[in-house]
């Protein structure tokens, strides 16, 4: 009974007596209580080890209370001030004083890393200051901080750097995002854009190159899909072993392989020396276009596979009927083929691109100063500039992107027809 | 030559053809980067590309010196011991994970089925640089950054959504008034999840515990960002190597790599046709 009442619960029997109907609702619960209880751990684990992180990275673009925890005291005489003229006297004594305090715990150069992305250049100007006022007695500083300060570096009678002061204090901050996207807060308060663009050009590039990777594994796979699908099982079987083998081959081992192909004294200009075809050797790997071909390479059975697996499906009787009452092939492909092929092409296309938006291995090998993706400078800023919180700024702006692809991807193909093998 | 339709032009018998040398220019382009690096692994010189006498085929040209190198170089031994460790470990945590869950996702009872579903797939969506700054930001305050634990986690919440892809494959075919049944025989939902249910799609079990061990086994930027001196893997050390020193003892690393990659596509290839045997689409 429990079962038939689960199966329809649009269709509840008026007459069912209601301890039977309370049973069945009972029953319900429970069976949904029991699938959920399979998924609680890998739910519990993917939260700790995937989520959470992701998470954290999220909230630490635009929180750092760095300058917050460090000079308190100061941020709070600053908050009194008009923001155009130098700081009244004692928001600067209360500076020199805490000031002395870092120089003394030996954490004023991380003051001066904070500030010095605010305002370039002020990073000397705070470390030289600490370096003098280190000695200073308490009482002193009390008496005479403000002269003390400007004395040691006149910068600190500048307004822009007291700004920078505050705007480095504060704990949650939207500056990261607007450095990412190329903004910058004016004196004024006013948005607006900076003079170079670094991260947008970027971001255009990546764009750019994916698209490009993307027009050329269809192009290539289009045609290697389509004579595939129109092969006998047997055939069709054998050449996709040259297919998979790439895919299952490691990254690494196919990045490898670009760079011993396309080096100065590598395979290509090897053989084109040897054919005659050049007499120097071409600089082909360490630029764009070594990223270009290597990635492609890499993600060609990404392409190929969804292109594939729709194509094998497609009736060949459609082609031959239309061409069979005199269409030309042409039309013929372009008016029939191609659209139901276009489940496979738009699937293998999104993957392709969504893919190679994010890559960073092949560009930081094969691609030289300007064959740099996105995900490279995430990476220079989390290891060689130490600003993790750009880098984090940076990310979630990818990371906003390729859940906007995905979604499409989503509406167009559908997540749950993701196939391997 | 097989005989074409007698509506065809010439013109529809030259496209044919086109298309065909199309198709091999493509397979060539895809296979002939991997097959190159094999016999350049057995350059006698240090060079990346062949020499005179590799090309004369005299046998001097040739040697087995980089393969020794990478016997000797305890850098690259405890590589391979280090892939292996933490593939294996990574491939049953996340196989045994994904599975239990797999099973709870296919029920026609579970809730909240695709919210739960795009999360636990997202990993593989998410771009890699993204999943190693948020770990190397969160394991750092549990101290599972450079330590084998960590990273072990870290590629298990990669390899899940394939284990979850996998799994949830072969369970379409599943017919689950078996798991009624041995309930109703009276065993506990344990031992019908391992007597009944664990049989019939092992080999959607085995293949994404492979797909999950590869994905560890391949990985490397998480490796670059959470893993100190002591787990570096082998993707890791051809990283350092093709950005420091390119010696040939790569293109041997890689060309073994290859050989495990053709023993794994052979392996899956048997479990795909076991798996269509048994569900009796074959």
């Amino acid at each position: 009974m429990a079962d038939t009442m689960a199966a329809n619960p649009g269709k509840r029997d008026s007459g069912l007596a209601s301890e039977d109907a309370r049973n069945a609702a009972k029953e319900v619960r429970a069976r949904r209580m029991r699938a959920f209880l399979f998924v609680v751990p890998l739910l519990v684990f993917i939260t700790f080890a995937f989520v959470a992180p992701i998470a954290t990275m999220l909230f630490r673009s635009a929180y750092n209370p760095t300058v917050a925890e460090l000079v308190p005291a100061s941020l709070d005489t600053l908050k009194e001030w008009d923001g155009v003229d130098r700081p009244s006297d004692a928001a600067l004594t209360q500076f020199a004083i805490d000031l002395k305090r870092l120089a003394n715990d030996r954490t004023s150069g991380r003051l001066a890393e904070e500030i010095n992305r605010f305002m370039p250049g002020t990073s000397s100007v705070v470390k030289s200051t600490a370096r003098k006022l280190r000695r200073v007695e308490d009482a002193e500083l009390q008496q005479s901080g403000v002269d003390l300060l400007i004395e040691a570096n006149e910068a600190w009678a500048n307004p822009q750097v007291w700004r920078a002061l505050q705007e480095a204090g504060r704990t949650y901050t939207s500056s990261y995002y607007l450095t990412a996207l190329d903004l910058e807060t004016a004196p004024d308060g006013t948005i607006q854009q900076r003079d170079t663009k670094i991260y947008l050009k970027l971001y255009g590039k990546t764009l750019w190159m994916a698209l490009i990777i993307t027009v050329l594994t269809l192009i290539l796979g289009y045609p290697l899909a389509f004579y595939m699908a129109h092969s006998s099982t047997a055939r069709a079987n054998f050449l996709m072993v040259f297919v998979l083998l790439p895919f299952w081959t490691s990254l690494l081992v196919r990045t490898t392989a670009w760079i011993a192909l396309l080096q100065t004294n590598g395979v290509v200009n090897s053989t084109l020396i040897a054919l005659g075809l050049t007499r120097d050797p071409l600089e082909m790997l360490y630029t764009q276009f070594s990223t270009i071909i290597a990635m492609t390479h890499i993600l060609l059975p990404f392409m190929i596979l969804p292109l594939y697996s729709v194509m094998r499906g497609i009736d060949p009787s459609y082609m031959r009927a239309a061409m069979s009452m005199g269409s030309r092939p042409i039309p013929a492909f372009l008016r029939i083929y191609l659209p139901m092929s276009l489940p496979g092409l738009s699937a293998g296309a999104l993957l392709v691109f969504i893919i190679s938006v994010g890559y960073y291995i092949t560009p930081a090998l094969v691609g030289g100063t300007d064959g740099q993706m996105i995900s490279n400078i995430i990476a220079f800023h989390m290891q060689q500039s130490n600003n993790w919180e750009l880098a984090a700024a940076l990310g979630s702006l990818l990371l906003f992107l390729i859940i906007a692809l995905y979604w499409l991807y989503d509406r167009f193909v559908g997540a749950g027809n993701i196939k391997l093998g | 030559m097989r005989g074409f339709p007698e509506y065809f032009t010439i013109w529809h018998i030259a496209g044919h053809y086109a298309l065909r040398a199309m198709a091999f220019l493509v397979l060539a382009f895809l296979i002939l980067p991997i097959l190159v690096i094999i016999p350049l692994s057995f350059n006698a010189e240090p060079f990346f590309t062949f020499t005179q006498g590799m090309l004369a085929l005299d046998p001097e040209a040739y040697s087995l010196r980089w393969y020794s190198e990478i016997l000797n170089d305890q850098k690259w031994t405890l590589a391979i011991w280090n892939s292996f460790v933490i593939g294996i470990a990574a491939a049953i945590l996340a196989t045994v994970l994904g599975t239990v869950a797999a099973v709870g996702l296919a029920s026609p009872w579970m809730p909240f089925k695709r919210i739960i579903t795009a999360l636990l797939l997202s990993p593989m969506i998410v771009p890699l640089i993204i999943i190693a700054a948020g770990m190397f930001f969160f394991y750092t305050s549990f101290g599972l950054v450079g330590t084998y634990p960590g990273l072990i986690i870290a590629h298990a919440a990669l390899g899940v959504p394939f284990v979850i892809i996998t799994v949830t494959a072969t369970l379409t075919g599943f017919d689950r008034t078996l798991f009624s049944a041995g309930l109703s025989l009276g065993a506990s939902p344990i031992k019908v999840f391992w007597d009944v249910v664990i049989p019939l799609i092992r080999p959607g079990v085995i293949s994404g515990g492979l797909f999950a061990f590869v994905t560890s086994f391949d990985e490397v930027v998480l490796v670059l960002f959470l893993a100190g001196p002591e787990q570096r893997t082998i993707p890791r050390q051809m990283f350092s190597g093709l950005r420091e020193q390119i010696n040939p003892t790569i293109l041997a690393v890689a060309t073994l790599l290859v050989v495990v990659s053709i023993a794994l596509l052979v392996t899956l290839e048997f479990l795909r046709r076991r798996s269509e045997r048994l569900r009796g689409t074959g």
